[in-house]
């Protein structure tokens, strides 16, 4: 069989060939749909890929304070705890030393 | 309604107006068809792939920079789609001819008895040469498809598929000889 001959006849019958170019029905208005759909799913996309970021972030920062009042170490001070001292510091104007006179 | 010109429908779509990308698909719809008819069978493969190509012509249509007509940029994106297509789907090649039809070996026994009178607009040689474009790879089919059938140049292969110029001609060498090997084969089967 010529192999070469017949290459050339079947390249020469695909070329008769005229392509198909019938499209659906429709077929636009398919496409535009799809192209709308996508747009409102993009959007939530969009939102929720946010949220995830936020809620992320959120929960490395929960970590991070809560490694940081685990591992720190209690105050060994006088034992007075921080609402004593804010109490000690607002009042320390008002507070008389033992040894005044008063006017 | 004034008739738009395809550059405003086309700032219009990159300005958010989504509605006047609606006229640009049902003009080239019948090019994109027509282009994915030469690589893919099934009419619900048709589809799939100019859905693509439209979908992906939207995407990127910023990139269009309006150097060369819309429909040579479109015509790239469709192609390359159709190559894609052929990519994802060659493990379905079939590399036997045992599923033959009649017509196509009575085509192919007067081929071997006379072969310059076997017609070349003969339904079966049509079927034939779809066969064998199928056993191709998908590289070889697309160069055969652009250059041999559809008798385009080189440079305009190179500019459609994103390949160099050296590439589309080594392609273009080994796709033949592809060609013939598939050939052989088809003729090794029926006729040994």
């Amino acid at each position: 069989m010529n192999l070469a001959e017949l290459q050339k006849k079947l390249i020469a019958a695909a070329r008769r060939q005229p392509p198909d170019d019938r499209v659906p029905y429709a077929f636009e208005k398919r496409i535009m749909a799809l192209i709308a759909e996508r747009a409102a799913v993009s959007g939530r996309i969009l939102w929720a890929r946010g949220f995830w970021r936020a809620a992320v972030s959120c929960v490395a920062l929960a970590l991070v304070c809560g490694a940081f009042s685990f591992f720190t170490p209690a105050a060994t001070d006088s034992g007075n705890d921080l609402s004593q001292d804010f109490e000690n510091t607002l009042l320390a104007s008002a507070d008389l030393p033992d040894n005044a006179s008063p006017p | 309604m004034e008739e738009r010109s395809e550059a405003e429908l086309i700032a219009a779509v990159l300005k958010g107006d989504a509605a006047s990308f609606e006229p640009l698909v049902a003009k080239y719809s019948p090019r994109v068809f027509a282009t994915a008819r030469r690589y893919a069978r099934r009419e619900s493969e048709i589809q799939d792939i100019c859905q693509e190509v439209w979908l992906k012509a939207f995407d990127k249509l910023k990139t269009f920079r309006g150097e060369a007509p819309f429909e040579h940029w479109l015509m790239r994106m469709a192609v390359r789609t159709c190559y894609d297509f052929l990519r994802g789907h060659q493990r379905n090649r079939i590399s036997s001819f045992s599923d033959i039809s009649e017509p196509e070996e009575d085509w192919l026994e007067r081929f071997v008895a006379e072969p310059g009178n076997s017609a070349e607009d003969a339904d079966a040689a049509k079927m034939l040469i779809d066969r064998v474009l199928e056993r191709l790879s998908p590289e070889a089919r697309l160069v055969i498809q652009l250059l041999e059938i559809e008798d385009r140049s080189v440079k305009e292969i190179a500019k459609l598929t994103g390949w160099s110029v050296p590439l589309v001609k080594v392609r273009a060498f080994r796709a033949r000889g592809e060609m013939r090997k598939i050939l052989a084969r088809l003729a090794k089967e029926k006729y040994l």
